[in-house]
């Protein structure tokens, strides 16, 4: 990704977008807005049970812990580099986690471990990046093999299942009423990532380095540690979803959270961010989370085949990177 | 965040409404949700046409067919998330895991659901009653008569199984070994281990025909064993003198059966699988019988279940495939 952008036709792209930026991605939003609220519409009237308080409380656990990852993958994308690994940091950071509530560790130690490993794992993609300056892409797809490998050597066809009772808390615990737990941490990190992305320094020296990671290195922007860190971020919220996701299943499998990286880049790129970096929000992906989510979730109710649903968010996904393209042949 | 104050929002309105609306369920058919590992298995599309069966028979029941695209356990707790939203009157799952379902059951029985599992079993904290599609005695007797029955003045069988530590076939053998003296006339001479490898099975089915020159049949526990021990008994030319007979998948067993390598074997059946478990989910829903350990469960044509202290029952005994239906189930599973 980052030859592409250094790529001298392709750069001025960034810089034409960069103009007209403010304007578009509103608009961006505002579309996504219509389509979310449209979705909701249009399920409650589809389904006598979609306007039911805890039916939408449920519903919000389809996406909050992959929108978590959404959020920093938002930011390794907008710099123009991926993670295809986060699923597997998952079942890694489960795996550890269920060895070390076998071994009879209590709930801080478990969330310290799923968090560290994600770290780890984090830093070791970042490292091979960012050091060794292989393509992201290749090194994730790498990873990904690498790390749910691990998991699979250690548990076989096997399950860790010896949680302790106040573990359950983080997947499964309600903060009030029909607010979950997961929910709350959801809102939280989009706050947290709203505020790193759109009104830090870090947050513009992302941006900068997703449009002209060349120009960035000269303005004084040390490209290698932003992504580093980027990389950190992503293996650290993956081990936040980790913990979340095996404290609501209650058991680890070396299979847990399979094919979630694909649904975290849809999220993000549904969210407006652009896979070739440089552009994007973070509102967009908090509502692209909410659009999957009742998406699902209404065809859920309406016992429509998983299959069927696949092809609808698929076919959303080409009709969102391919809107811009006929919108600007459409202009010009 | 404007959506998120509408989500919820609208959604205290409606609960209201909705709590209202319930009063009128009554009169609604029952509505069974059966849940399999994932949508697309021959296996499962054979269990859906035995619930709808079931339902037909029943009469004022609507069977959800449901189930993830992909064998995950997180893709099944989305589907029971949706029924639990639907509140259906009954799920019966056949389970991708067996403890990650269980925070999510045990909601759907928080909110009233009745909660089975069928085939693949869920811990017992996560559902009321778990169907098994056979019990090891059963299999134990299955295996020994259906060699038996071909064998009228008696005869020597041998035995084809998988290694000599699986669990399963270990304790199949042994029960046929506790039912032996009721066919009288079959002499078991041996038993062989093929590791469950179609190769060395092959071998070890050759060997038992060199060694016993009048042998009459093999009974092979194990889908890979009873495959290869037909061939060998193909490959020898000794169809018609040894009938190889045991555990096998109609797919996978109907050139055999074609050829009279095997006259018969047996395997659970997927219709009468899918048939129990709508049988068993109504009588639970509609509260006309309690999953108690110990009790006994009516189930239609497929006779009554009984529980064991863990609210577990097996359904009968294994169905046997010959050449009168193996056409039917081979393109099934």
């Amino acid at each position: 990704m980052s030859d592409l952008s250094t790529d001298p036709s392709v750069r001025q792209i960034p810089d034409r977008l960069q103009s007209r930026s403010a304007r578009l991605l509103q608009s961006w939003e505002l579309l996504l807005l219509i389509v979310a609220i449209a979705i909701f519409i249009a399920n409650s009237f589809a389904s006598p049970y979609f306007l039911n308080a805890w039916n939408l409380s449920d519903a919000t656990f389809n996406f909050t812990e992959k929108a978590m990852i959404a959020f920093a993958m938002a930011l390794l994308i907008v710099s123009g580099e991926i993670d295809l690994s986060v699923a597997s940091i998952i079942a890694l950071a489960s795996t550890a986690m269920g060895a070390a509530a076998t071994a009879g560790f209590g709930t801080p130690a478990l969330v310290l471990v799923g968090l560290v490993t994600g770290l780890l794992c984090g830093a070791f993609n970042g490292t091979l990046v960012t050091r060794l300056g292989l393509p992201s892409i290749v090194v994730t797809i790498g990873t990904m093999s690498l790390f749910r490998g691990i998991s699979y050597i250690v548990l076989g066809d096997g399950a860790y299942r010896s949680y302790p009772a106040d573990f359950t808390y983080f997947g499964q615990g309600y903060v009030f009423w029909v607010i979950s737990f997961e929910f709350v941490l959801f809102v939280l990190f989009a706050l947290v990532y709203y505020v790193l992305l759109h009104r830090t320094n870090f947050g513009r020296a992302i941006f900068a380095i997703g449009n002209n990671p060349t120009a960035a290195q000269f303005s004084g922007i040390r490209v290698g540690r932003v992504k580093f860190t980027l990389f950190l971020l992503t293996g650290l919220m993956s081990g936040v979803a980790a913990i979340c996701l095996t404290s609501r299943l209650g058991s680890t499998r070396p299979s847990i959270g399979f094919g979630w990286e694909l649904e975290v880049v849809t999220m993000v790129v549904l969210g407006g961010i652009s896979i070739l970096g440089g552009s994007g929000s973070i509102p967009g992906v908090v509502i692209a989370a909410f659009v999957m989510g009742l998406v699902t979730f209404g065809l859920g109710l309406l016992n429509v085949p998983g299959i069927v649903m696949s092809i609808f968010i698929g076919c959303m996904l080409i009709g969102v990177i391919a809107l811009p393209r006929l919108w600007k042949m459409w202009r010009s | 965040m404007t959506l998120t104050r509408r989500l919820f929002g609208g959604a205290a309105m409606a609960a209201a409404l909705l709590a209202g609306g319930a009063a009128q369920a009554q009169e609604d058919p029952i509505r069974i949700a059966l849940v399999v590992k994932a949508l697309g298995i021959g296996f499962f599309e054979a269990a859906a046409k035995g619930a709808e069966e079931a339902a037909e028979e029943l009469g004022n029941v609507e069977v959800i067919y449901t189930g993830p695209t992909d064998t995950t356990a997180e893709g099944q707790i989305e589907v029971i998330n949706s029924l639990i939203a639907q509140q259906v009157d009954a799920i019966a799952v056949s389970a991708n895991d067996t403890d990650a379902l269980v925070p999510a059951l045990k909601k759907a029985m928080q909110r009233g659901i009745t909660v089975i599992s069928w085939d693949s079993g869920v811990a017992p904290e996560g559902r009321q009653l778990h169907l098994n599609p056979s019990s090891n005695p059963l299999i134990g007797n299955m295996i020994i008569k259906m060699a038996a029955d071909e064998l009228p003045e008696g005869g020597k069988v041998a035995v084809l199984s998988a290694t000599t530590t699986s669990t399963n076939q270990n304790i199949w053998i042994e029960e046929m070994n506790k039912v032996l003296g009721d066919y009288e006339g079959i002499e078991v001479v041996g038993t062989v281990y093929g590791d469950d490898l179609a190769d060395k099975s092959y071998r070890e089915a050759t060997g038992l025909m060199q060694t016993y020159p009048d042998l009459d049949a093999i009974i092979a526990p194990t889908s890979v064993g009873i495959v290869a021990a037909a061939r060998a008994v193909e490959d020898a030319g000794k169809i018609g003198e040894v009938n190889v007979t045991g555990l096998g998948l109609p797919s996978e067993m109907a050139g055999a059966i074609a050829s009279g390598a095997s006259k018969s074997f047996a395997i659970w059946n997927p219709i009468d699988l899918g048939y129990s478990a709508t049988y068993l989910a109504y009588q639970l829903a509609t509260e006309a019988a309690e999953a108690a350990p110990g009790a006994s469960i009516p189930m239609g044509r497929m006779g009554t279940l009984t529980l064991d202290e863990n609210a577990e029952g097996a359904m009968a005994d294994p169905f046997v495939y010959d050449a009168s239906n193996i056409d039917a189930f081979k393109d099934i599973f």
